[in-house]
């Protein structure tokens, strides 16, 4: 009996991962369209553009092969997974220990890895200047997390997300450098992975400084729906994980009661949109960077990753 | 018993090679050497594979009255040659399998026939030897077989050059080897191995072996700045060939450090992992990034091959680190990452040669840039060599993943050692580590899309055809040992349990047990990965989403030309180069690197000449450090070369004078 009701709420979380993405995406685009004093479209324009795309056929290119068709299914399964392993409104789940951190960073590589490929599939001169570039961008912002994930490692002495976040949880933790080098280079991080202002503007369709965009402009249809909401999911990874690591307050754990589970997911709803709000604010301050600044922006998110580790190589107390 | 399984088999592959002397020719020779081979190797896979799961009753020795009189050959299977040995003679059975098939297109198959099954047997030998006169002995003929097998295409100037390097490096580091071994045996010591174990070393002579086993150990596996050799001369062999010269003999390399530094010389200090950590974390970053600027798809793979070792050398020297601070159990977490990643690169690296072998068969082309749309035309080739590009991108859930997270986790370990050379050295180590990891993804979207992906650039291209059916079986058994191992890491790990017993005194808590078959290095931290699971679920997924869409959504599909923002060109060459696709990041780190220069000459408006783009990349390692040697060598020799041509007088004169220093320094000495 207890297994069931923790495998149900294991997908139950699954699940809410999956409906809370577009609503945090549609959140943010509100928002800055509030403060650019715009109206903005409905909070759910996001739910409303995944389901017309997935009702529309789809149209593939020529040269396609199967690995463009099967790409966005894989994307999507394998950002799922990754987001639905960070704990979200509770922590230890069935299926938690599946993946730690590391793994977690590895699934988004993966999807990324079959993005670009898609990205070459058909042979387009913009298929390939985005694969090329988003792997450029990756290829810095990837060791980055990865410091990032030895600090957080050495601090809670495991890689496991849900022991992280209890440990981070507890009183024993306290203000440190080295963590606030790591929020600080991790923000830089996610702002980079997900394709955000300054580092790329998922509005644009100006093709010399497009890098996600360039390389999904042959997808259409169902395919793109796919593509999009593992965006959509590969954000909400990002905020959970900012969210539970750095602000681990009203986690619930495992066989915690409904009641606490509510309580866990309301903290969680406010939690990103918190962190939703921020960005929102963020990026309308701020312009796009020309996209030689961009290994600047990440190489500065690798040195303070690197310092906030040596720091903890020091001394565990900084 | 088994040991006496293998020597048979060595004697096998030995008698086959010298009736493929004499019978090369002939049509049949092909198929009936690597059919020896095959039978050969997998033989003596299954007997080391017995070797290191049943090693209860002890090693066995077998002596031989070979070689010098009072020492003869000996052989000796420990779990720790055991395991080298079923890297060994797995990677020999796929070559043999593979060569099958691959050998008919052999142009000069005299060339290869014979030096193949000297190859395989040398390796064996080599980890099997239990003295240091077997052991240097083999590994000559290893060097010497595979020098052959390089230039097997002689005929084609780059590959005499390749030759000639590789031999001078080769020679090098079996002297650099004969050296160590000779400070191990020390001045009245046994060159048997079991004396050398229980000498005593003075920290100087210590020193001094790691250096040299570096030297000569290391510039076989491609330690940077030993490398320059191996990208010139992998390859340059036939396909097979390259596949075991990336994927085994630098695993035999990597076996002769390992059994050196931690058998023979069995108490190392700390210093000595920071040089190791050092080598291998530059070697791992600068393997990835020379990769990168290449176009020619086996040359690529030859760098990957120095980017991996650099892996394999990081998780020695953390083994290295928590050895000297006596940190057991860290040891034994380190030294299975780095063995794992040992098997794991054996697979996935042959994996890729056969793959990069079949494309040179069906198209005649290596440079990736005379590639393109090969997933059309050879649909299984190209899925082969996918899932090799997957696993050596360390992606989950493959095996190149388990054994990097294992050497992730052993750094997560290092802040409780006391050294502040260390404390420091480590975290810059964990990051190169990330950094290489990151560009092998990179390298390898450039690496398929550029080869597999897109269109035809060429019509040898477009007119490609699948290959043989033996070749396929090589690279989908390969394929599937690397999706297998990726998803039970656990089998591998405590199949490795027993060797780390052996070198660093404790193994890693058993896997297997654990529920779920996930794998928890360190009980204490929690930190688990589950492969299966992981496949398990994104396999579900992903299933979910097709079925969900189709049924709910729409499944109509239009084939139409591609979009690319309203401004198609239909010719192929206006895709992504592998040029092109490596330059942003040869933009971020080529200065640095790499000395790039760029050139651009664009003619003014209203001029017809073609506008010219210019690229200069310099190896630093190379002009820096071998070219004042070879400059030093060959000012020297230029000088020695008035000697031949004195008159018999000077000669006399000469003679005189040599006899009357010599006598002086003799009168003279104390």
């Amino acid at each position: 009996m207890a297994v069931i009701a923790d495998l149900l709420v294991q997908g139950g979380e699954m699940a809410l991962v999956l409906l809370i993405a577009p609503l945090l995406i549609g959140f943010i685009r509100k928002v800055k369209a509030r403060l650019l004093r715009r109206a903005g479209p409905s909070i759910i324009q996001p739910y409303r553009d995944l389901a017309r795309l997935m009702r529309k056929e789809v149209v593939v290119a020529e040269h396609a092969s199967w690995l463009f068709r099967a790409t966005p299914y894989l994307i999507f399964a394998t950002t799922w997974v990754a987001a639905s392993l960070v704990p979200t409104f509770a922590t230890g789940l069935m299926f938690s220990w599946t993946a730690d951190l590391l793994a977690i960073i590895a699934l988004l590589a993966s999807a990324r890895f079959f993005l670009a490929l898609a990205g070459m599939d058909v042979g387009t001169a913009f298929g390939g200047i985005g694969a090329s570039r988003e792997v450029m961008i990756a290829s810095l912002a990837e060791p980055a997390m990865l410091l990032i994930v030895f600090t957080l490692a050495l601090i809670a002495g495991s890689t496991q997300l849900s022991a992280v976040a209890s440990v981070m949880a507890s009183s024993s933790v306290g203000l440190r450098v080295s963590l606030g080098l790591a929020l600080v280079s991790l923000i830089m991080v996610a702002i980079a992975e997900n394709a955000r202002i300054p580092v790329d503007n998922p509005a644009t369709h100006l093709e010399l400084t497009m890098v996600h965009e360039a390389m999904v402009l042959e997808y259409s249809g169902r395919h793109l729906a796919m593509i999009e909401f593992a965006a959509a999911l590969k954000f909400l990874l990002y905020a959970s994980l900012i969210a539970c690591v750095f602000m681990p307050w009203g986690l619930a754990s495992l066989s915690a009661g409904p009641a606490r589970y509510l309580a866990g997911t309301a903290a969680y709803v406010a939690k990103l949109a918190l962190c939703g709000a921020l960005l929102a604010l963020f990026e309308t301050a701020i312009a796009k960077m020309r996209l030689f600044r961009v290994p600047d922006f990440l190489g500065a998110a690798l040195m303070l990753g690197l310092l906030g580790v040596l720091l903890l190589f020091m001394s565990r107390s900084l | 018993m088994a040991v006496v399984a293998i020597l048979s088999c060595v004697a096998a592959l030995l008698a086959t090679a010298v009736l493929a002397l004499a019978m090369a020719r002939s049509i049949l020779a092909t198929r009936w050497v690597y059919g020896t081979c095959l039978a050969a190797s997998i033989i003596a896979l299954a007997s080391a594979a017995i070797g290191l799961v049943g090693n209860s009753d002890g090693d066995e020795l077998v002596k031989l009255p070979l070689g010098i009189p009072w020492i003869g050959a000996n052989f000796r299977l420990d779990v720790l040659a055991a395991f080298f040995l079923v890297v060994v003679n797995l990677g020999g059975t796929a070559a043999s399998l593979y060569g099958f098939g691959h050998g008919r297109h052999e142009a000069t198959p005299q060339r290869v026939l014979p030096f193949f099954p000297i190859f395989l047997a040398a390796m064996n030998l080599v980890v099997l030897a239990a003295d240091a006169f077997t052991f240097l002995l083999s590994w000559e003929f290893m060097s010497l077989a595979s020098w052959a097998l390089v230039m097997a295409h002689h005929r084609d100037a780059d590959n005499a050059r390749a030759g000639y390097v590789y031999l001078l490096m080769a020679s090098f580091g079996t002297m650099a080897l004969l050296l160590a071994f000779s400070l191990l045996a020390g001045v009245g010591g046994s060159y048997d191995f079991t004396a050398m174990r229980t000498a005593d070393h003075t920290p100087l002579i210590a020193a001094l072996v790691l250096g040299l086993t570096l030297l000569g150990a290391g510039s076989k596996a491609g330690l940077v700045p030993l490398h320059v050799w191996l990208p010139l001369a992998h390859p340059a062999a036939p396909s097979h060939v390259s596949a075991l010269m990336s994927g085994v003999m630098t695993k035999v390399a990597v076996y002769g450090f390992v059994r050196i530094i931690f058998d023979l010389l069995a108490e190392p200090s700390w210093w000595m992992s920071m040089v190791v950590l050092l080598l291998g974390g530059v070697t791992a970053v600068l393997g990835v990034l020379y990769a990168l600027m290449q176009h020619d798809l086996k040359r690529l793979l030859a760098y990957h091959t120095v980017e991996n070792i650099g892996i394999i050398y990081i998780g020695l020297g953390l083994a290295l680190a928590f050895q000297a601070n006596h940190m057991a159990w860290a040891a034994a977490l380190a030294l299975t990452a780095a063995l794992f990643h040992v098997l794991n690169h054996s697979l996935f690296k042959s994996l890729l040669f056969f793959g990069a072998g079949a494309v040179l068969v069906a198209t005649r082309a290596r440079d990736m840039e005379h590639l393109g749309g090969l997933i059309h035309r050879m649909p299984l080739t190209s899925f082969a060599f996918l899932v090799g590009c997957v696993a050596i991108s360390a992606l989950p859930p493959l095996n190149g993943f388990a054994s990097e997270w294992l050497t992730f986790q052993a750094i997560l370990q290092s802040p409780a050692l006391p050294q502040w050379g260390l404390k420091i050295l480590v975290p810059a180590i964990g990051a190169m580590l990330a950094l290489s990891a990151a560009l092998a993804g990179a390298c390898f979207v450039k690496a398929y899309g550029v080869t597999f992906l897109g269109r035809a650039r060429t019509s040898a291209a477009a007119q490609a055809g699948e290959v043989d059916l033996f070749s396929l079986a090589a690279m989908f058994g390969f394929a599937a040992l690397c999706v297998l191992i990726g998803i039970f890491p656990g089998l591998v790990i405590d199949g490795l349990a027993p060797l780390t017993r052996d070198l660093v005194g404790t193994g890693m808590p058993a896997q297997l047990g654990l529920p779920w078959l996930s794998i928890v290095p360190i009980p204490a931290t929690r930190s688990s990965y589950n492969g299966l699971l992981v496949f398990v679920f994104i396999g579900l997924s992903a299933m979910l989403a097709v079925y969900v869409i189709h049924r709910f959504g729409s499944h109509g599909l239009r084939r139409a030309p591609a979009w690319d923002c309203g401004f198609p060109d239909p010719s192929p060459s206006t895709q992504y180069t592998a040029g092109s696709f490596a330059q942003p990041i040869r933009r971020v780190f080529g200065t640095f690197v790499f000395g790039v220069s760029e050139r651009i000459d664009m003619p003014r408006p209203g001029d017809i000449r073609p506008a010219r783009f210019e690229l200069e990349l310099a190896d630093l390692i190379w002009d820096r450090l071998y070219q004042p040697v070879a400059g030093a060598v060959e000012l020297a020799a230029e000088w020695l070369n008035h000697f031949q041509f004195l008159t018999i007088r000077r000669y006399l004169s000469l003679v005189f004078l040599v006899l009357v220093v010599l006598l002086l320094a003799l009168a003279i000495w104390p």
